[in-house]
């Protein structure tokens, strides 16, 4: 259902990107819109291909995607492709466009100067959220979000999650009743 | 092998839904010589098919025609669309369930009387008891190899087992075990034994677990008795001047529109789907929907009192290791009105892997209070609340005024009020499943909203009089002789016992009855 189409690195994701996200640039200045309209995250190594919605909003997505669901041991990355449906729905569909358009404005108006990506703090953009959490927008974007982010086989590793069982052969000689703490 | 019948016999039983109610029946049926057609919506997966991964496989089975929801409910707004977590394939809901396989208690074939009158319940006693029931148990228990029934071992408890156990030990509950479970804890019928590989919602890849898929179908059809019809959408049931049924109306797998004729129809397609199938059947002589005398079509949905309760501990658990519903706790499961609510619940261990546990531990939470528990996840427990809830008649199947789906029929709408008594009894389930857990050292325990319902019962309900349901004690609908319910539509009420077991042994009892009514030729 999801895949990793646009989001391309030159390395496979390591285990170094998923135990911190890259805090020590600000997301605004780590992630550059390319002269051909693509986001780039320098720092993480990964490129986003943006078809349907300006970058700057598809930028905007990417951070309010992570401040609707912070996992500090999450890097850009999984929540950029986590953001990517939003792109292809536009794509598909006028209104969706509109939408989102939309509602990236006026997010950006709420927070002032520099939009929404230019507000440092995470509380700040948090109350700027709670908004707008009723809005069709908002809305779109979690009730997406909550499958494409947690549905990345990638990131289940952080969540201890250890996914497909069967061709291992279950967990029957694999840990089913390890637990010994109690 | 398999049968293949003439659309113009007219000496078939045509069964609409191939679950356990359907697929039980019509292997039933066929051992016992009657001809049977089996018309199933979705389509024939394999074990092969099946996928260890949890949205995938939801694509894979899970139905998700058009439906509606309203009332208050919490499913309504954060599933419009999905009141029900249920399956469209050939097994239907038996490839999806966990395998909880336990009897219901005396008393809960008699709610009424037992419970007395509650108000704004539309209780009654069922038209049979459990010592009727009980020589069918043991046969449904047989046939699906229920683990500590018979001489049949129990499966080994896994790590959300043996938290669940330590607190249930805690609290001083007595009646706590790793379950009556449809899943082979030694190798049986020609099935491998669990692996203990953690996906028993997503279709068990070992057939571990019981299902008609697998079991009751081929067997079926290895009496050349059988013939099953995957992706037949059934519209209608047609019925002849005399007011008898005789043919069902389907879109087939090529999307043409097919009529078989039938000698008898047995309707198994679930609460929600069975209703509405009898409804949309309206015509001149029944402008009411089929067997619908009563006004009770549709009425008194109910769905158990559900909830979770998952606790977070300093060390690991990784709950998913394992059978998805390791253990029961009984010990809630009896009638003491001295708790705040009639009825009782159990209580059993639940997982869900990441991608489930985002969609359903608080629907539409966000935040890092949602995602700091998200973090917690290898050091959750979980378990599931199973209870009674009161049969209501405005909890309601009806026909959507607006909606309609890809024939132009009205599709179903799902309207839901907790009764008053649900909400006592989820209140009293989830204190008692957070004290469970942070009697065993929790450090953060979550109350998890009902799921969309898996358990659907009552739409049809079994009533001794005309008057006050749909179907007699053998599933036969009071108004039309020919015409049976054959799933957990039937249910008058709904116990605190997961339906699938009562759903089985019903079919076989029900089996029994049709055969010799044909032979009699009353039917």
């Amino acid at each position: 259902m999801l895949g990793h189409h646009g989001a391309h690195a030159p390395h496979s994701p390591g285990r170094r990107l998923f135990l911190r996200r890259s805090s020590e640039v600000a997301f605004a200045a780590a992630v550059a819109v390319s002269s051909g309209g693509a986001l780039i995250s320098a720092s993480e190594a990964w490129g986003l291909e943006v078809k349907s919605l300006q970058p700057e909003t598809m930028k905007t997505l990417i951070l309010m995607s992570r401040d609707i669901y912070p996992h500090d041991r999450i890097a850009d990355r999984y929540y950029a492709i986590a953001a990517k449906p939003f792109d292809t729905k536009a794509a598909a569909d006028p209104a969706q466009k509109e939408m989102f358009e939309k509602g990236v404005a006026e997010l950006n108006a709420l927070a002032g100067p520099g939009g929404y990506v230019a507000v440092p703090w995470e509380a700040d953009r948090v109350a700027l959220l709670n908004k707008i959490s009723g809005a069709p927008m908002f809305e779109a974007v979690r009730s997406t979000l909550v499958v494409s982010l947690y549905n990345q086989q990638e990131i289940w590793p952080i969540f201890g999650y250890e996914g497909e069982s069967y061709s291992k052969g279950g967990y029957i000689h694999r840990g089913f009743d390890d637990l010994d703490w109690l | 092998m398999a049968a293949q019948f003439n659309l113009n016999d007219d000496n078939v039983v045509v069964i609409i839904g191939s679950g356990a109610g359907g697929g039980t029946l019509g292997n039933e049926l066929a051992q016992k010589g009657v001809n049977v057609v089996v018309l199933e919506a979705g389509a024939r997966h394999t074990i092969e098919d099946f996928v260890n991964d949890e949205w995938a496989s939801f694509a894979q089975l899970a139905w998700t025609d058009a439906r509606t929801t309203s009332g208050t409910w919490r499913v309504a707004k954060n599933f419009p669309n999905l009141p029900a977590w249920i399956v469209k394939a050939v097994g239907g809901t038996t490839t999806h369930w966990a395998g909880a396989s336990l009897r219901f208690q005396p008393h809960e074939f008699k709610a009424l009387t037992t419970y007395g009158k509650v108000e704004g319940a539309n209780l009654l006693d069922w038209p049979l008891t459990l010592e009727e029931m009980e020589p069918y148990y043991t046969r449904a228990e047989d046939k699906m190899g229920v683990t500590r029934t018979g001489d049949r071992p129990g499966l080994p408890g896994n790590n959300n087992f043996k938290v669940f156990k330590a607190g249930a030990d805690k609290l001083g509950y007595k009646e706590c075990n790793t379950g009556h479970m449809a899943i082979n804890s030694v190798e049986r019928d020609n099935r491998n034994s669990c692996q203990q590989t953690g996906f028993c919602f997503q279709g068990c890849k070992w057939g571990a677990k019981w299902s008609t898929l697998y079991t009751e179908i081929p067997k079926g059809e290895a009496t050349g008795k059988m013939e099953v019809r995957p992706e037949s959408r059934v519209l209608r049931i047609e019925h002849d001047d005399g007011g008898k049924v005789g043919a069902v109306v389907y879109v087939d797998k090529d999307g043409k529109q097919q009529r078989q004729k039938a000698r008898v129809v047995c309707v198994a397609g679930n609460s929600i789907e069975s209703p509405r199938l009898l409804l949309n059947s309206a015509s001149s002589k029944f402008p009411d929907g089929l067997a619908n005398s009563s006004g009770q079509v549709g009425r008194n949905y109910m769905r158990h009192v559900t909830g979770s309760v998952y606790g977070v501990f300093e060390k690991p658990v990784h709950m998913f290791r394992g059978t998805t519903m390791a253990g029961v706790i009984r010990d809630e499961g009896r009638n003491d009105p001295s708790r705040g609510f009639v009825g009782g619940y159990e209580f059993e261990t639940l997982s869900l892997g990441i991608p489930f546990m985002a969609a359903f531990l608080d629907p539409g939470a966000w935040g890092r209070s949602f995602t700091s528990a998200m973090d917690d996840y290898p050091n959750m427990a979980g378990l599931w609340i199973v209870g009674e809830d009161m049969p209501q008649e405005r909890n309601r199947v009806t026909l959507s005024p607006t909606v309609k789906d890809k024939f132009a029929l009205p599709v179903a709408d799902v309207h839901f009020d907790d009764h008053p008594n649900d909400v006592a009894m989820r209140n009293h389930a989830y204190g008692q499943g957070k004290k469970l857990y942070e009697s065993v050292g929790a450090i953060r325990t979550f109350p998890t909203p009902p799921y969309p319902s898996t358990h659907n019962l009552g739409t049809n309900r079994m009533s001794e009089k005309p008057r006050d349901g749909v179907v007699n004690k053998w599933g036969q609908t009071h108004d039309i002789k020919n015409l049976f319910v054959s799933d957990g539509s039937q249910f008058t009420t709904g116990g605190a016992e997961n339906p699938t077991l009562t759903i089985v042994a019903l079919a076989i009892r029900q089996a029994e009855y049709i055969a010799a009514q044909m032979n009699a030729r009353a039917i």
